[in-house]
């Protein structure tokens, strides 16, 4: 022992340090990795060589073309953004409105409302879709658009807390200086209030979006029919047909994994915050 | 297991909330019925869509839970407390609960391997912030991606058995094969998923502490053990309470991963899915509505209990 402990230890800790970061990233990007080298693969190289071989042309993207073609994934996307669209605005719509007369506004029954909505919180959604199913049926949504945007507008608390928030950092002289100039609660709400709340907005719509985007459950229980798919019931059913075709599965993977990595790489601080704010309500 | 965020049923003060308003006083009640009215005329879509979709059901499922009912004929029997005996009785169907206890301990590993990270990267480091995102990234992908993904993982002679042969531990272990084995493969995907957002939320708990106190620490000879037990450690407390609480809950609420690995199969089913099962292929409606009902009140126990357990000095509303 020619060094005293602790400076070897100093030397030591950083390089343990890195060397467990790297290990842990290669854990996490291996198998993506490798199911992109899949996904560029011809079915006799997938058949032949190891899951770790890469494949002979780089530019091989007739698997996404597959995908695309027979695996639907066109409509998916089509139907993904008409419902990430209608559900995202409406939820922005809804929240804000609630979050709005709550804060706003003294009326007695106040409090029993506020319960309803904190009660609401504990009830995990997973659970009640025996009986959710029963009731979107009798509406005749079942195998309709319009079941997962009312479900995802309607059951949406973890947003109406997030514009909560940030109305009550909103001055409440501003709008009483509104008022007086004669402006009813529906202008302060529209003119006044929404603009102002701008960041809580950029945070629902990303926490939203992203939920609603990777969302499985809700849209393989209403939404069975094929021409109804979306990115996530669409890629589930390439289970079937492609059966162990794993190049056409590893191209309809990727193709669903790019669009959230480009959305994770230009909007990293909203997303960490917006998740973070999200998670802990 | 933090099963994505709509229904966290916890609240822990932040650090970025926004500042609070300076003589803020509500609008004076004056006014006539229209004036009272408003409130409503904002409220009125929210409260329908709520009461529709959330008490509607819930009140439904109650009542369906004491009847034979299949979901499709017009008639039902009442039949009392069966169904809720036969969840208990039937061990096929109370089996379930075990296969919670994979994802618990999963959820343990998760916690565990988030708190690391997070101090390490709390410190100044070399590519601090793509180390983040890589860990960070698995909870933002789709769950059914992630489920082939990983199914090709662990398929014979996929990704896992080729890294395990570059380190001459070749096997022809089939890693979704038996009971013991699959669940312990698919917990472990949930570990993956899921630990990026805990790293996420103990860093920014780690980081809302003020920079000077690690100074003032660092000055005084503390080292980095000590900056962690007395400084990071207290900080995150709440955080990480509230992460055990979503983990126990989490873990009896686990779907998708299963779902779309093994739909199910040797011995994986969990709770979630074998009552969509019983609701959704074999039409019993009303013993589904009674699993339902179990795990409902099991997570209002639960949330019960943390709330004694921690009480948050920051209540939101009111």
């Amino acid at each position: 022992m020619t060094t005293p402990l602790p400076a070897r230890r100093r030397r030591l800790a950083p390089a343990l340090t890195y060397l467990s970061l790297v290990v842990a990233s290669l854990v996490v990007l291996i198998p993506l990795v490798v199911v992109f080298l899949t996904s560029l693969k011809t079915s006799q190289e997938v058949t032949d060589g190891g899951a770790l071989s890469l494949p002979g042309d780089w530019l091989n993207f007739d698997n996404y073309v597959t995908a695309f073609t027979d695996g639907k994934m066109l409509s998916a996307f089509a139907n993904t953004a008409v419902i990430l669209l209608f559900s995202i605005t409406g939820t922005v719509i809804i929240g804000s409105m609630t979050a709005y007369a709550i804060d706003r506004f003294d009326f007695r029954a106040k409090k029993p409302v506020m319960a309803l909505f904190l009660i609401a919180t504990l009830v995990p959604g997973v659970t009640t879709q025996v009986a959710t199913f029963q009731v979107v049926n009798s509406f005749g949504l079942f195998n309709s658009l319009w079941a997962p945007v009312l479900l995802y507008m309607g059951t949406d608390i973890v947003s109406i807390y997030i514009f909560l928030q940030f109305i009550r950092g909103i001055p409440v002289s501003l709008d009483e200086a509104a008022r007086l100039d004669g402006a009813n609660s529906f202008t302060i709400y529209w003119k006044i209030i929404l603009p102002l709340l701008k960041p809580a907005i950029a945070t629902v719509v990303i926490i939203k979006g992203i939920t609603v985007y990777n969302d499985f459950y809700i849209p393989f229980l209403y939404m069975p029919s094929e021409d109804l798919g979306t990115i996530s019931t669409a890629l589930f059913r390439f289970k079937g047909p492609f059966g162990a075709h794993w190049e056409n599965i590893s191209a309809g993977t990727i193709l669903v994994i790019a669009p959230t990595l480009l959305v994770f790489l230009f909007l990293q601080r909203y997303i960490y915050n917006g998740f973070a704010r999200g998670a802990t309500k | 297991m933090t099963e994505t965020t709509h229904t966290a049923p916890a609240k822990v003060p932040r650090a970025t909330a926004p500042p609070p308003a300076t003589g803020r006083r509500s609008s004076p009640p004056r006014g006539g019925p229209l004036r009272r009215l408003t409130p409503w005329l904002f409220l009125a879509v929210p409260l329908v869509l709520l009461v529709t979709f959330t008490y509607v059901p819930v009140g439904n499922m109650i009542y369906y839970s004491l009847t034979d009912w299949d979901g499709v004929s017009p008639d039902r029997n009442f039949t009392g407390l069966d169904n809720y005996e036969q969840i208990f009785t039937r061990p096929e169907l109370f089996r379930v609960f075990f296969v919670s206890l994979y994802y618990l301990a999963a959820s343990a590993v998760q916690i565990a391997i988030a708190l690391y990270f997070a101090t390490v990267l709390s410190f100044d480091l070399r590519f601090r912030n793509l180390f983040k995102g890589i860990l960070f990234f698995p909870y933002l992908i789709n769950g059914v991606a992630i489920g082939f993904v990983f199914l090709y993982f662990f398929q014979d002679g996929g990704t896992l058995d080729s890294v395990l042969s570059w380190f001459g531990a070749g096997s022809d272990h089939a890693w979704l094969g038996d009971p013991t084995s699959a669940n312990v493969s698919l917990a472990g995907v949930s570990v993956w998923r899921f630990t990026g957002l805990n790293f996420v939320l103990f860093l920014g708990a780690i980081q809302s502490v003020p920079a000077e106190l690690y100074e003032a620490a660092q000055l005084d000879g503390a080292t980095r053990w000590q900056q962690f037990r007395h400084i990071i450690a207290p900080s995150i407390r709440p955080v990480v309470s509230l992460s055990v609480i979503l983990a126990i809950s989490g873990s009896l609420a686990v779907f998708e991963i299963p779902y779309i690995m093994t739909a199910g199969a040797t011995g994986t089913t969990t709770f979630v899915i074998q009552t969509v099962k019983l609701a959704f292929q074999f039409n019993k409606t009303g013993l589904a509505s009674a699993a339902a009902v179990v795990l409902l009140l099991i997570i209002l126990l639960i949330t019960w209990i943390q709330r004694r357990l921690v009480p948050d000095e920051k209540v939101d509303l009111v």
